[in-house]
């Protein structure tokens, strides 16, 4: 009951002072939308940099051929990846590798009048394993139709549609890739446009042993990589021991002497995006902070004013019975009040934020509910911490000398 | 004899400024019964105010025993005066001291929220006492569209809507002309008449001549406590 008739109280001292109220709620405002927006934009590109992590594979090595370099101008690779390098991964007794050899090219692909050049790569059927490729329809190919350099064919989610097919109706059917007929036996699931040279959902694959010596032709003999999928991150290590003895050996390459290829761990790539991004957001998220500790401080000082104006109020309410805690709880509630719709207002303006900067700047971001409400419970908190003063000095004054304020 | 509302023994008040320490009330025993109408006198510096602020429950003595209606209030918490204050006392204050914000009803209404009173049984006392005073079409008013009297008589229903023990009123015509002052000393004699404990504040003699009991105070002493020869009207 009393409860009741106190928060109206303090409705009435917020109404009574709308503009002052307004004007200092809007720090409230500010800080509470800073922070959900700079944490939605962190949390977008957390997002972000987490889907690109899962659809370049987790744990994925990439295996180069290495370049000589003169004057600043590749000459060429000095040493290509060969499949029986691939192989002799592969085989390594012990070895806990994934691996899978790539050949590229672009070429020609071609369906009854349609026909649209794409990115085909030669790989193994565990390459899919690797990047973690699903099926939309039919099959991956298996390791007997590498062996037998069958024309087969598993097309990237966006093929059908440039082959201006359903992707039901292309599944059994036939295509020309490179003017030869292949079977296409699976569609892989969306991956999404990572980047501009990883779009897996335009490119076909096919296996390895078809595609250098069938597609390709003498271009074809020469890997573009070998990707090595390692179990677990503790595994890394020994992986790069593990490639590098058995690429030295297959290159007759001694000790000591500088190898010809390249090892790349993309998800340290990853991995190192993700912290900076990490350090950023909490940098952005602390200065946004700091304005929400500043609209805190400006309804304290507020309150300061309001409790100083209402001495009066306050010794009448004293001298007709008000308890402190009555009088505290006015002056804190107001404060609640005001952090509270300013927080508030603060969700809604943030939320318009995160959305205009996803819109104009093309930024992705998460508005994740934990920050919402983090965010609400802070306004809340600092309606506390800095309505506290002022209530108290309220609630601890003398009644006689507040009768007597002027 | 009737029941005692007020009962002093020894009351001291000393205020400390400085290194000197003002002796503002000393060893001030009195009684007042339930039913009087009683003026306290005195120039200021008197002490008459803070013997108001002790018998009101704003301050505390610094020696000496305070009953109030039978219950000693002199070493009550602060938290416990406001409660005595609330039920026991209403204040009439010469600055009137309403809430400008609120209605003549709501400000009425204010010491029983504090009570604890629902909200439809304090519209209804609220209103009774408002009537009581003449105010029953004035109620939604707020004080500034007001008279000085009719504000007055706002905050007598105030003082009165708890159903006090006593209603203290200090200097209550001291900022309104003098028909006005005197309507709201018939007022309080009325309620006088009607058995309501009454201790009045005021240095005017004439103010003075509405109650039956003058107590003088100088140098925070009682100087005089006389009773009128004739009540100021006949009950």
């Amino acid at each position: 009951m009393l409860a009741l008739e106190i928060f109206m109280v303090a409705l009435g001292a917020i109404r009574a002072n709308l503009m002052r109220s307004a004007l200092t709620t809007l720090g409230i405002v500010i800080g509470v939308s800073a922070v959900i927006a700079m944490v939605a934009l962190g949390e977008g590109a957390q997002r972000q940099v987490q889907e690109q992590i899962e659809r370049m594979g987790t744990n994925v090595l990439t295996i180069r051929g290495g370049q000589r370099f003169f004057g600043g101008v590749s000459t060429g690779d000095s040493q290509d990846l060969t499949v029986k390098d691939a192989e002799a991964l592969r085989d390594k007794p012990g070895g806990v590798l994934t691996i899978s050899p790539e050949v590229s090219s672009r070429v020609q692909l071609a369906y009854l009048r349609w026909n649209s050049s794409n990115d085909v790569k030669g790989v193994w059927p565990e390459y899919f394993g690797i990047y973690n490729h699903t099926l939309e329809y039919g099959r991956f190919f298996t390791q007997g139709e590498v062996k037998g350099r069958r024309r087969v064919v598993v097309l990237g989610y966006g093929i059908p549609e440039e082959l201006g097919t359903p992707a039901e109706i292309l599944v059994g059917n036939t295509i020309q890739i490179s003017g030869q007929s292949f079977e296409v036996i699976g569609i892989l699931a969306e991956k999404g446009e990572t980047s501009f040279y990883f779009r897996p959902d335009a490119w076909a694959f096919i296996p390895t042993s078809t595609a250098q010596f069938r597609v390709f032709g003498g271009r074809g003999q020469r890997l573009s990589s070998i990707y090595a999928q390692v179990p677990s991150a503790e595994f890394m290590d020994q992986a790069f021991a593990n490639i590098d003895q058995v690429l030295r050996r297959e290159h007759r390459i001694r000790p000591g002497e500088d190898v010809d290829f390249s090892i790349r761990n993309s998800s340290d790539l990853v991995a190192t995006f993700n912290e900076t991004t990490q350090t950023f957001t909490l940098l952005l998220a602390g200065i946004a902070g700091i304005s929400l500790l500043v609209g805190g401080i400006g309804i304290m000082n507020i309150m300061l004013v309001s409790v100083t104006e209402r001495t009066r109020e306050i010794g009448v309410r004293k001298a007709l019975g008000a308890t402190r805690r009555a009088i505290m709880l006015q002056f804190l509630i107001e404060a609640l009040v005001l952090c509270a719709f300013g927080g508030l207002l603060g969700v809604i303006a943030g939320f318009a934020g995160a959305r205009m900067m996803t819109e104009v700047a093309n930024w992705q971001t998460v508005v994740a509910p934990s920050a919402v409400i983090m965010a609400l419970g802070f306004s809340v908190g600092i309606g506390l911490f800095f309505g506290i003063w002022p209530a108290r000095r309220a609630a601890r004054m003398d009644p006689i000398e507040a009768l007597r304020y002027e | 004899m009737s029941d005692l509302i007020i009962r002093t023994e020894g009351l001291t008040k000393d205020y400390v400024l400085g290194a000197e320490t003002v002796h503002a009330l000393r060893d001030v025993d009195l009684q007042i019964e339930q039913g009087e109408f009683v003026a306290m006198m005195g120039p200021s510096g008197s002490g008459k105010s803070t013997f108001m602020n002790l018998i009101g429950c704003l301050d505390t003595p610094t020696a000496g025993e305070y009953w109030l209606n039978g219950a000693p209030v002199s070493e009550l918490s602060d938290d416990q005066l406001a409660r005595i204050r609330n039920r026991e006392i209403g204040f009439v204050f010469q600055t009137f001291n309403l809430l400008p914000r609120a209605t003549a009803l709501h400000n009425v209404e204010l010491p029983l929220i504090y009570a604890g009173v629902g909200a439809k049984e304090r519209r209804k006392r609220a209103e009774a006492k408002l009537d009581l005073v003449g105010l029953m079409d004035r109620m939604g008013h707020r004080p500034p569209e007001l008279s000085g009297g009719e504000r007055q008589r706002v905050a007598v229903a105030r003082a009165l809507v708890n159903n006090p023990a006593l209603l203290l009123a200090d200097e209550p015509t001291g900022n309104l002309d003098s028909v006005t002052g005197a309507e709201i000393m018939r007022a309080l004699v009325d309620l006088n008449a009607d058995g309501q404990t009454i201790v009045l504040v005021t240095h005017e003699h004439d103010i003075a001549e509405y109650a039956q009991r003058q107590v003088h105070l100088r140098d925070g002493f009682i100087e005089k406590d006389f009773m009128k020869e004739h009540a100021g009207v006949d009950a």
